[in-house]
């Protein structure tokens, strides 16, 4: 494989790509505000939320509109764990990503036996659940106002920064990796055609089912991660549909079944909507509107079109 | 004598009403090859999925090597040593041919995140058995469908079953094509598998199988050598009908003038396969003209070229005028009104609506006649106007896509394969009802159908499509003699 010519410029093309965007974002700390730095931070989670995403909707091809349910598990459990008991601040994210992804796979064994949309509307469903029930408990969740969390990683924009920069590489290398793994191409032939992939052994119904448990992980993880960086959490940044919304538009926009395109699309986002923000009630409408026209012109995404196979035979 | 591979016992299996495989059982020894073929409709495909495991039989056993694997999952079935080479492949496009093979050589693994090693090595030897060395880091959109078609052999290559089932292998290859297919096919009896081709006629498989099993309605019909199965009379009655009356008026085709309907050289590609290919025929005001031809032959593709679905190269002429680059929409509003094999009814509508939504366009005087003409020709529908179309009988539903297609009053009526999935009783009375049809009204029909017994009493001229290509056009009385034996 590592012979032919092809192939390795695709690959050296991913890597460039990664390797310039790494270099931009490494000294962006010596030239930018700390606000433009937080803003950045943000958008990192972000991009981590919209990887784990694309990781279902591009790869085991089930699309889940409920993207914050997993995220909400996370991001509430490590909030409410910390103002009880006050344990470290690793402790809280790992119990949170575990918790959401015991919640995904609750969610995920009688869900997936669901064929076409029912799949999707469950996993909407969930969010509103959640979302409900934080506000029902509204005693101990904080309710629609939201919570402050006890603890918060620094409030230091630029250690803040940091810590998102390489929480989003850590992740994004291990589920890069996974989607270019044995298993990874197992999820996708699984996703595009489950029958064929049955008759070529393999379990479809594990295999995704394992993918929904990796996205339901780094999701929690990072939703736990955002807590402790925002140092408050509320059901309108964390279990909301409208954000299930956003992070759908990043993988489309980036590209799905790309991983890395996810992380475009969310900066994009995020960053378009912060920079557009002096237009007042118009941002919002502008930034959909770019959005639109990137999937109308670029149906594979931005990183899908550059990367697009065979484009050059 | 060694003991079968695969051995199918009193399978069964009914959807809702209708049985669509009864007690059907056959064996397969190491390399042999079994040719299974039946109509559209039969159940032949049906019985491969209950061995794959894609569909559950209510009854009946699956052994393969002796282990009964009935009802088993899919991926249990295949690691039971089953393997399906699957008509359409939707193979990974983003991947290389070479990691496509590698995907079937990987295990069940979760934690397997690198292949193993040695299975580079394997995919290779087995890419060059299938002939595919050349294309190993191509991907799948750049290749040619034959060598798609070789890319699925080689996944199921790669799983080495015990038993291979392959569901219609030739379908869309050209005849240089089908001779390296049947080489690879051949291969399998030498490595002493046990392969079950699914096919719908036998001229196809022939030369490969060595016994063949012939299925009708769910049921076996015959069974042995291809030969013998040929000269079977229940096949042959299943296939080209038995005696046939024939009511040809010659006259209209020899009438001066430009013809109704002018089809010339029309071919239709889907992505890479040839679905038409220079097809040539006419239908002149009046007449009745049925195209015959099995599933696959391409006579859907024709119709939706006509109608104005497909995208075509050639020329379809009506009334004088091309209709290249007119809407469907507005082919169908100047009097092609085409039936599909679908049917395509509002389930969910009256039968009354489903007609009063056929005669939109008409003034109300007139729709409420055509209506009550139509439940004359069609006196079913009458008792059943309240009552939803999804409730219907298979028969009465066909009944009722043809009535709505007729209220659109059409110049040209296509029927796309009306019998499709029907009873035999149901088939007289529709047959009646064309009969009634073409004598009571001037009509003009353009019929597809593979069941002959049914195209050719009404028909004045008929034509043969096979393999995408008009192979026979003659009157419906040299049909038997001239193109019969081809269709078997």
């Amino acid at each position: 494989m590592r012979d032919h010519a092809m192939r390795r410029l695709l690959h050296s093309r991913v890597a460039w790509i990664v390797a310039a965007a790494l270099a931009v974002a490494v000294v962006l700390p010596w030239w930018m505000s700390a606000y433009i730095l937080g803003v950045l931070t943000t958008a990192y989670y972000f991009g981590v939320f919209a990887m784990s995403w694309d990781l279902l909707f591009g790869f085991a091809g089930e699309v889940n509109f409920g993207p914050t349910f997993l995220i909400g598990l996370g991001a509430y459990t490590a909030g409410l764990l910390d103002n009880a008991l006050h344990p470290p601040i690793a402790v809280c994210v790992v119990v949170g990503a575990l918790v959401a992804m015991l919640g995904g796979l609750l969610l995920a064994v009688p869900a997936l036996r669901l064929r076409g949309p029912y799949f999707g509307l469950v996993t909407l469903v969930a969010v509103l659940l959640l979302r409900n029930a934080i506000i029902i408990f509204a005693g101990v969740t904080g309710g629609e106002i939201g919570m402050n969390v006890s603890d918060v990683l620094s409030i230091d924009a630029t250690t803040n920064y940091w810590i998102g920069l390489v929480f989003l590489v850590v992740c994004g290398v291990i589920l890069f990796g996974l989607s270019r793994s044995a298993v990874g191409l197992i999820l996708q032939a699984s996703g595009q055609d489950a029958i064929q992939a049955a008759a070529l052994g393999f379990n479809v119904t594990k295999h995704k089912l394992a993918a929904f448990c990796v996205s339901a992980l780094f999701s929690g993880l990072a939703g736990a991660m955002l807590v402790f960086y925002e140092g408050t959490v509320s059901v309108d940044t964390v279990v909301d549909i409208a954000i299930a919304v956003q992070i759908i538009i990043a993988v489309v926009l980036g590209g799905r079944r790309t991983i890395l395109g996810a992380v475009i699309g969310a900066i994009f986002l995020i960053l378009a909507g912060e920079l557009l923000r002096p237009l007042g009630q118009l941002n919002t409408l502008v930034v959909a509107a770019v959005a639109l026209a990137a999937i109308l012109f670029f149906p594979d995404g931005l990183l899908g079109h550059a990367l697009r196979p065979g484009r050059r035979e | 004598m060694t003991a079968p591979l695969l051995e199918v016992a009193g399978l069964r299996k009914r959807f809702g009403g209708l049985v669509a495989v009864n007690d059907i059982g056959f064996a397969i020894r190491p390399g042999e090859i079994l040719g299974l073929i039946g109509p559209n409709g039969s159940g032949k495909s049906t019985v491969m999925k209950l061995i794959m495991g894609i569909e559950k039989p209510n009854a009946g056993s699956v052994r393969v090597a002796g282990t009964d694997i009935a009802g088993w999952p899919t991926h249990r079935a295949a690691r039971a040593g089953v393997g399906l080479v699957f008509q359409h492949s939707r193979p990974l496009n983003r991947q290389t041919v070479l990691e496509n093979i590698k995907l079937a050589l990987l295990p069940d693994s979760l934690l397997r995140l690198a292949a193993a090693a040695g299975v580079d090595a394997q995919a290779r030897e087995i890419a060059g058995r299938v002939g595919l060395s050349q294309v190993l880091h191509r991907h799948p959109p750049t290749l040619p469908f034959a060598d798609l078609r070789r890319l699925e052999l080689a996944k199921v290559i790669a799983r080495d079953p015990a038993v291979v089932l392959i569901d219609e292998p030739f379908a869309g290859l050209t005849s240089a094509e089908v001779a390296a297919m049947s080489e690879l096919i051949a291969q399998f009896r030498a490595h002493g598998r046990a392969v079950l081709l699914v096919d719908h006629n036998v001229k196809g498989v022939a030369a490969l199988v060595d016994r063949v099993l012939a299925m009708y309605l769910g049921e076996r019909i015959a069974e042995g050598s291809a030969a013998e199965v040929m000269a079977d009379p229940t096949v042959r009655r299943v296939y080209l009908g038995g005696r046939i009356e024939i009511h040809a008026r010659p006259g209209l085709d020899a009438k001066p003038g430009r013809p109704l309907l002018d089809v010339s050289d029309l071919s239709v590609l889907y992505g890479k396969a040839q679905a038409l290919q220079l097809v040539s025929l006419h239908v002149r005001e009046q007449e009745f003209v049925s195209v015959v031809g099995l599933n696959g032959a391409g006579k859907t593709t024709l119709f939706n070229a006509i109608s104005g679905f497909v995208p075509y190269s050639g020329e379809i002429v009506w009334g004088g005028v091309a209709l290249r680059g007119r809407s469907a929409a507005a082919v169908a509003r100047g009097g092609i009104v085409q039936c599909p094999e679908s049917r395509e009814l509002f389930g969910d509508m009256s039968v009354r609506e489903n007609l009063e939504l056929g005669g939109q366009h008409l003034t109300s005087a007139e729709r409420a006649r055509q209506f009550a003409w139509l439940l004359d020709l069609f006196p079913i529908l009458r008792e059943r106007e309240r009552q939803a179309a999804r409730t219907l009988s298979g028969g009465e539903q066909q009944m009722l896509a043809i009535a709505r297609a007729l209220m659109m009053q059409p110049r040209l009526l296509i029927l796309d394969e009306p019998t499709l999935g029907l009873a035999p009783v149901i088939l007289e009375q529709l047959s009646n009802a064309l009969g009634h049809l073409r004598r009571t009204t001037g009509i003009t029909v353009l019929l597809g159908e593979q069941n002959v017994t049914f195209a050719l009493p009404h028909a004045d001229r008929v034509y043969v499509l096979e393999h995408a290509r008009i192979v026979w056009e003659g009157p419906p009385a040299r049909f038997a003699a001239e193109a019969g034996a081809a269709y078997l």
